[in-house]
């Protein structure tokens, strides 16, 4: 386990968590995101080997509900908070083509 | 009877006997918000023209129920189909939610007057009430101290006499800090035992809604309200709900109680240590038995509680995308360049830490190490309680190693601060309910500020958890002392 994040990896985890950062914040974030991994290893004291992850309090499983049809929002309600919209469509800069960006 | 100055079970009857109004009791509590929000910043939100709409149809028995007419807070973190639902973030600073969370249809249905919705960490992510997009809030018992957090917003409302009780939202303590650091009580309940639908998720498998309230009383009457089964979460529980209320004040018999060591450690503020060791010579005054109980990995939670949190954070938090809701960009160069700039502009910075840290805990190569192993010593820590609560009733530690710290002591230093979730964060790890109640003051340079105590208790055990927090009450009564501010 590395304890040290470099600017470069801070820039790597920004691209996948979709943040843009300015080049004064990457190095601000490297030092304090290392100093949280630094601690984290602590966990690497303890032999878990044999341990069950635990990813949820509760025992329950998947709980479906019956297959019948519900009223979902309307489009009206669902387009009301979109910072751009056409209805029944959000608007968003162009995909295809030039738009691609990833 | 000044109708401020009461619990909210003697208002609830006051105002069911007509003896008070819920007219003047709202309009008694929003002139004392008008009074000293501006320097608590409690709240983010007040409606005072709904409020005494709603005041005046509970006066008129148009909203009966078991809180008819009594005025409560929310956390801005509840969706609500009135006022907006912000996060305090700008983030959400316009969003107005379509549907209410079930806590507040529920609080709604139960005839309460909502006075407003109080301020939070950014997204419910911090421990100090300082992250807020919109100002800090204060703790009235001295207001160049923060409050703790995340639910600082529904601590101080109702430690200042803002409202009668209020809910907040608490994923690794955030309940439970607060309310300590402000001297009231404050619950987190079972994971499961409340409805999470319409609480805007931070990390789901952890999080859970509970009340603030001036008393044990006041805080099983908000319970009895807010529990139950809700098919709109399908993590709520489907488990009978006993009325909170019934045995309260029949103190447990053959109560034993959980001392920990790890929880009475060296790292203990001397003034808690103190307030800690006459609390359990309480307990044994009244009776219980004192048990040492260990919980080994215990030392361990901060660190699997920041992976796991963070990680379900990365997750719940990209739904925020600039295109379906929330701020947005002005001019993106496309729309990967739409995502991250309306993300980096919404978001402030301790999000981004908590999405990073989840994003690269999660990330190849990294996911064993971080994640996995966290989830394996979430187990560990769930079977350490396990275990005690084979012995014990409950275990009592407390809320917070030290009263409240002063602004910007620890906003640099993000490691420090989450070291001080330290007593708080194993409970919901292991999804247990825990209440924190107050059981003293340190005393220093002629301010007092308020000490926690913390009960927790095995699942679903809130009727005892409450029963054994009202037995310390009835005799030691800390949370009958209040603020002093400036202006009365």
């Amino acid at each position: 386990m590395s304890h040290t994040l470099t600017d470069e990896q801070v820039r790597h985890v920004a691209r996948l968590a979709r943040l843009k950062l300015a080049d004064d914040q990457v190095h601000y974030f490297a030092q304090q995101l290392s100093a949280v991994l630094g601690y984290v290893d602590k966990l690497a004291e303890l032999d878990v080997q044999n341990v069950e992850p635990m990813a949820h309090p509760s025992a329950i499983t998947n709980r479906f509900r019956d297959d019948v049809p519900t009223q979902p929002l309307s489009n009206e309600a669902v387009l009301a908070n979109a910072p751009d919209a056409d209805p029944p469509f959000f608007k968003v800069p162009k995909v295809l083509g030039d738009g691609g960006g990833a | 009877m000044d109708v401020t100055q009461t619990t909210l079970t003697d208002l609830r009857d006051a105002i069911a006997s007509r003896e008070v109004t819920s007219t003047q009791a709202t309009r008694a509590y929003l002139d004392r918000i008008a009074a000293h929000d501006k320097t608590l910043g409690a709240y983010t939100q007040v409606f005072e023209e709904r409020a005494m709409q709603q005041a005046a149809a509970a006066d008129a028995g148009k909203r009966p129920g078991v809180l008819a007419g009594v005025p409560i807070a929310i956390k801005d973190n509840l969706c609500s189909t009135f006022g907006r639902t912000t996060c305090s973030s700008r983030m959400l600073e316009n969003f107005r939610a379509p549907y209410d969370a079930t806590v507040v249809a529920k609080l709604e249905a139960a005839g309460a007057v909502i006075l407003g919705k109080t301020n939070l960490d950014e997204f419910a992510m911090g421990s100090s009430c300082e992250n807020s997009a919109f100002g800090v809030t204060r703790n009235p018992w001295d207001t160049d101290r923060v409050p703790g957090g995340s639910s600082g917003g529904s601590a101080v409302a109702v430690a200042a006499d803002l409202c009668a009780a209020s809910l907040g939202s608490d994923t690794g303590g955030s309940i439970r800090m607060p309310a300590a650091l402000c001297g009231v009580v404050g619950l987190k309940p079972t994971y499961g035992r409340v409805s999470r639908f319409g609480l805007v998720a931070y990390a789901s498998s952890l999080d859970q809604v509970g009340p603030f309230a001036r008393n044990v009383k006041d805080a099983a009457l908000m319970l009895n309200v807010i529990a139950g089964f809700d098919k709109m979460d399908s993590t709520s529980a489907d488990a009978p709900v006993p009325d909170y209320l019934a045995d309260l004040d029949k103190p447990i018999e053959g109560l034993k109680l959980g001392v920990a060591r790890q929880y009475m450690s060296d790292a203990n503020d001397p003034a808690v240590a103190r307030a800690i060791e006459a609390a359990i010579g309480a307990y044994r005054n009244l009776g219980a038995r004192i048990i040492e109980v260990d919980l080994p990995h215990t030392e361990y939670g901060i660190a699997a509680y920041y992976m796991v949190a963070t990680a379900e954070a990365s997750s719940n938090l990209a739904r925020y995308d600039g295109v379906h809701y929330g701020h947005r960009t002005a001019k993106p160069d496309d729309l990967i360049d739409l995502y991250a700039a309306s993300r980096a502009e919404g978001f402030g910075d301790e999000v981004k830490r908590r999405i990073m840290l989840g994003t690269y805990a999660l990330s190849s190569g990294y996911y064993d190490a971080y994640y996995l192993r966290a989830l394996k010593v979430r187990r560990l820590i769930k079977e350490d309680f396990d275990k005690a609560f084979e012995q014990v009733d409950a275990i009592i530690c407390p809320t917070t190693t030290h009263p409240a710290f002063r602004f910007g002591e620890k906003t640099d230093d993000p490691l420090a601060m989450y070291l001080n979730d330290v007593y708080t964060v194993n409970c919901n790890l292991a999804g247990i309910p825990g209440v924190s109640l107050p059981c003293g003051f340190s005393e220093a340079d002629g301010v007092a500020l308020p000490i926690g105590m913390q009960l927790l208790g095995p699942a679903m055990s809130e009727a005892k958890l409450l029963r054994t927090a009202r037995m310390y009450e009835a005799c030691e009564r800390h949370g009958a002392r209040r603020p002093v501010m400036a202006g009365g």
